[in-house]
This record gives C-alpha cells, structure tokens and sequence, in this order.
C-alpha cells in the first residue's frame, strides 16, 4: 500500500483513495491543423514507459479529486515527489538526486496555497 | 424557503427550492433504511448512538476562495477555512462551512435556510466566476456519539482518527466501508458524516453491523 502526499490535501492519505492517470505532462500541439500525422499520433498515443524515475498524473479521487504529478521511480515504486499541476519536477531521470537550487522556481522552494483567506 | 415553490431567476440563472411544500412529503436518504432495516433502541449499554440530522441545508460553493470567503462572511458572519481539511462553524454550531478541495467548500445550515442562502450569496458575489449548487436532496448527515464512537470508526475507515491526528475543527472526504464520505469532528465528543443518498442505506446498514458490538443505539 502506497502511502501518498495530495499537494492539495496537503497530507498523506492511503493508495486506496487516489487513481493512477498515465504520464504526466503532456502537451498537445499548439496548432493540430499544422502538425504532422506522426506528431498527431504521438501525441494521442505513444507513452513513455522508462525503467526508473516516471512522471505520472494521479487523481485524488475519493478526497479533493484534483489532479496533480507524482515523481515515481518504476522499479523501487518509491515516490519521490508529488506537486501541482502545472509545476514542473523537481526530480527528474537526469537529476535522480533532485534538480540544484538554481533551478528551482520559487514555487517550489516555497510551496504554498490558498494564500489571502483569513481563519 | 417554503414560501419559494417554483423558480426564481437571480442573475440570469434558475434557483430551484429542491425541497418546496407539496402534498408529498419529503423524505430523507434513510427513510427506507428505518423502515427496511429497522432502528434499534438507545439502552443503557449503548456505546455508540447514532443520530440522523436529517433534512438540513447542504450547499456546494465552488470558486477563487478570497471572493467566496468574503461573501460568506457576509452572508453568514463567518468566514471559510482556509486550510485544507478543516471546519469553521457559527457559534450556535448550526451552520458550518468545510473545506473539500482548494476551490470548494460545503456549507451546512438548518433545513429550509439553504434556498435563501444561495440567493443572498448569489447577491453578494454578483457578476464574480463561482458555482452554487444546492444539494441538499443528495445527501445526509449523521452524528456519531458515544466511547465507542472512534472505535467503530477505526473499523470502517482507513483514515487516523486518532485525536492526536484528527483534532476538533478537522474535516476529509475519505473511504469508508469500501464506500465514500465526508467525516468531521465538530465537537470533542461528537463525529459527523455526510452520506450521499446512493450510500445511505448501505453505510446505515455497514454502521449498525459494526456497531452491534457496542449496543449501537438510534436515536430518533
Ligand atoms: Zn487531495
């Protein structure tokens, strides 16, 4: 049983309450008019499927049912980092140790949300 | 309100009293459950007694959560919760407002207020992107009472509901029984759920299942 962190919920909650949603981000072409059937068809389509460190969406399904990205490495199953949508990972096949600081947005030197509402 | 029985258009939209006054009685999600299943009696062994708040207002607020936040301070005199899992109630502790994801809140309050709560709020938030839906026909409340109370949580649940990890004021929507719920804790000595009205029966009947152990009593 994965034990994982909603980004939203803010806290770890059980496998059982999140869906897997496929590869994460994933951008469709900007004009599908002019792009190839190839691209087209990639896009649709193909997936990665790496040996190792994956980027995947999950939904929170019975929870807040937000989407968000979960860092996951395919072969231990060890989860290193979950985020937003929206964000970008802040570990990656090429910096399986975590991208250095310098290339960290502030977002996600300071994750925060719902700022602006008083309790 | 009962006085409202048919729509009424506010800012272009149509506002339905999903409850109006008609010669047919409105009934709650475990209408057929007491009459199928039965309730047992509250005794003096009773370790768990569970309480239907049946008929209560129930109003979904989706939008930015400054401008919800400031309108529902208006409208009711206090404002959302700003984190995550978390409950805000009035002092009378009759209405509450619970956070459900970072642009949704569920606001409780007695039965027959929620039709004129839309339409004040639908007043204060003007021409502001958000989304009211009344649901107050699709779903129920139930408080859970009593030493055991947590115990048959632990049971059904796989959510901690120790009170170190499950304070007063805290608020998830969780599995529960192979199904799914909203479960709150507004008091130190009181849990509630909110039950959709497809898993009432099943979740009345899992509840009184699980709760045999402990005399489970409804009290009604
Ligand atoms: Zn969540």
């Amino acid at each position: 049983m994965l034990h994982i962190y909603c980004p939203y919920c803010e806290e770890l909650r059980e496998e059982e309450e999140f869906h897997p949603k496929g590869q994460a981000h994933i951008t469709r072409p900007a004009d599908p008019d002019a792009c190839s059937d190839e691209e087209w068809g990639d896009y649709l389509f193909f997936r990665d499927n790496p040996r190792g460190i994956h980027h995947e969406m999950w939904v929170h399904a019975i929870g807040c049912r937000k989407f968000f990205n979960v860092t996951r490495n395919t072969v231990t199953y060890e989860i290193l980092e979950t985020y937003p949508m929206g964000e970008q990972p802040r570990f990656t096949a090429e910096y399986p140790e975590g991208k250095p600081a310098d290339q960290l947005n502030d977002a996600q030197q300071e994750p925060s949300r719902q700022e602006g509402v008083h309790v | 309100m009962s006085e409202h029985t048919s729509a009424t258009t506010a800012t272009g939209i149509n506002m339905y009293d999903v409850r109006p006054t008609t010669e047919v009685p409105a009934e709650s999600p475990l209408a057929w459950s007491y009459h199928h299943t039965g309730h047992p009696g509250v005794s003096q062994r009773s370790r768990v007694v569970i309480r239907e708040r049946a008929m209560l207002g129930h109003v979904v607020l989706r939008g930015g959560a400054i401008v919800l936040d400031e309108a529902v301070r208006q409208v009711l005199g206090f404002g959302l919760p700003a984190r995550p899992n978390t409950l805000n109630q009035d002092p009378s502790g009759e209405r509450s407002a619970q956070w459900l994801s970072p642009d949704e809140w569920l606001v409780i309050v007695p039965g027959g207020e929620e039709f004129s709560l839309e339409a004040k709020l639908r007043e204060a938030l003007g021409d502001a992107h958000y989304a009211i839906v009344n649901v107050s026909g699709g779903q129920t409340l139930l408080e859970l009472e009593g030493e055991a109370a947590t115990e048959l949580l632990m049971k059904s649940t796989p959510y901690d509901v120790h009170p170190a990890g499950f304070p007063v004021g805290k608020g998830v929507t969780t599995v529960f029984a192979k199904s799914n719920l909203i479960l709150r804790r507004p008091a130190e000595d009181r849990w509630e759920l909110v039950l959709r009205r497809s898993f009432a029966d099943y979740l009345y009947r899992w509840l009184l299942d699980a709760g045999q152990e402990y005399a489970i009593g409804v009290d009604d």
